[in-house]
């Protein structure tokens, strides 16, 4: 499969991309590991006119504590996601979910903030950041802003991220100690959540149960008044909308989010989570 | 565009269009008909090469974000002399092949899995190589290379 024809550019900076970005309009399209951004390519569903290609710019691949908050850089990819003794430390939430994308040679090229920005339902990593409450730095034009993760999925492969845009960090609280759970349900090793659950803190994140990550809100608000944990996961697809497909019908991911977020709170009242 | 990339230590310098998939680059511009193509959709594995020192899936890669890059195919594991790289005689030792389609890039991606990991588990071969699919073997006997080379490599340092 090959993509459509378009042109190339190596961004130098942020402000390179930035500015290419301002010059290229809608008909831009940013390259970060390119993952999940080629295989669309090569489908067709994608045909930017320009790839302006940040995947180089190490200035934007980090992890470090910022008070009480870890940021990373945008471009920090799965692998070292998921082996940051600082995020393993602080948000380990987000080094397991890293740690179970696609497979190693993936996320040696996958990054962080090309995921988020991907915007897939289904994803591993937009799922940990909703239940963690993370905030996403973007910039543009017009300077720098700050979305939270809640207001950022806007529906299926679409965020809060404007055409002239780039997301540069992302910002977690710092959870040391903090229990939390996981869990990926699927049939091969490989693909995406036939549904996936993120628990951390009393929050709950759903993959694949919509067009966006959602979080269980009733569930949540269950945890929250002192719900027992299966009381409190039995609500967890109130209010989700999730689709039929090969891998299942709507009735089964039903039955998998609420089984899958009782096993990841299970896991998340434990003394240090899985 | 024009891309610079180092492949097997050679260095080259090739005229390309943007859209050209580091996969076809090495096949079809550089004739090195090693890597294979097989799913085309990041999943199976079969053009697994190694990119500045990690082994990626080159059907998913542009050459041109290879432009600058060195390149390792299974052309040039082997030494120079034809001896071949340990996880080589280790496949041919252990017969970790059937059809042999897969090969190429079970082996780079093997030689990748022990630069992370030198002394792999059998589940931690067996979860390194999940982005590899081998539809002859049952696996049984590429795990069985993988763990013979890691012990023959061990304290003689990996060549790739």
């Amino acid at each position: 499969m090959i993509p459509a024809a378009f042109d190339y550019v190596r961004a130098g900076s942020v402000d390179d991309a930035l500015a290419l970005l301002t010059e290229h309009g809608e008909d831009a399209k940013l390259l970060a590991g390119g993952h999940s951004l080629l295989p669309m390519m090569k489908l067709r569903l994608a045909m930017p006119g320009v790839l302006v290609d940040v995947g180089r710019l190490t200035e934007l691949s980090y992890v470090r504590v910022d008070g009480d908050q870890v940021a990373v850089g945008a471009l920090t990819r799965h692998r070292e996601v998921e082996s940051s003794p600082v995020l393993r430390a602080e948000v380990p939430l987000l080094a397991h979910a890293a740690s179970l994308v696609g497979d190693p040679q993936i996320r040696r090229r996958g990054t962080l903030g090309g995921s988020l920005v991907h915007g897939d339902p289904a994803a591993d990593l937009p799922t940990a950041v909703l239940a963690l409450d993370g905030v996403l730095v973007l910039r543009g034009p017009s300077g720098r802003r700050e979305v939270p993760a809640t207001e950022f999925f806007a529906g299926y492969f679409q965020t809060a991220t404007g055409p002239e845009e780039m997301l540069v960090e992302i910002r977690l609280p710092r959870l040391a100690g903090a229990s939390w759970g996981f869990e990926k349900f699927t049939r091969r090793a490989n693909d995406w959540a036939i549904v996936g659950v993120a628990a951390v803190d009393g929050r709950v994140a759903l993959a694949n149960m919509g067009g966006t990550p959602l979080r269980a809100t009733a569930t949540e608000r269950a945890l929250a008044s002192g719900a027992a944990v299966a009381d409190a996961a039995a609500l967890a697809d109130q209010g989700t909308e999730p689709g039929a497909d090969m891998h299942a019908s709507t009735d089964y991911r039903r039955h998998l989010a609420r089984l899958l977020t009782r096993r990841a709170l299970t896991a998340a009242s434990g003394p240090s989570g899985p | 565009m024009r891309v610079r990339v180092t492949v097997n230590g050679e260095q080259r310098e090739d005229e390309v269009e943007p859209r050209l998939l580091l996969a076809h680059y090495l096949r079809e511009v550089c004739g090195l008909r090693g890597t294979n193509i097989g799913c085309d959709t990041t999943s199976c594995g079969a053009c697994t090469v190694d990119v500045d020192g990690e082994a990626v899936k080159s059907c998913t890669v542009l050459a041109a974000q290879a432009d600058g890059s060195e390149v390792t195919t299974i052309e040039g594991l082997a030494g120079a002399d034809g001896e071949l790289h340990p996880m080589q005689a280790a496949f041919r030792a252990e017969h970790g092949l059937q059809c042999g389609f897969c090969t190429p890039g079970m082996v780079m991606a093997a030689v990748g899995l022990l630069r992370d990991n030198p002394d792999p588990s059998e589940a931690e071969v067996r979860s390194g190589l999940e982005g590899n699919f081998c539809r002859c073997t049952g696996y049984h006997n590429i795990v069985r290379a993988v763990r013979a080379a890691a012990a023959g490599m061990n304290g003689t340092g990996a060549r790739a």
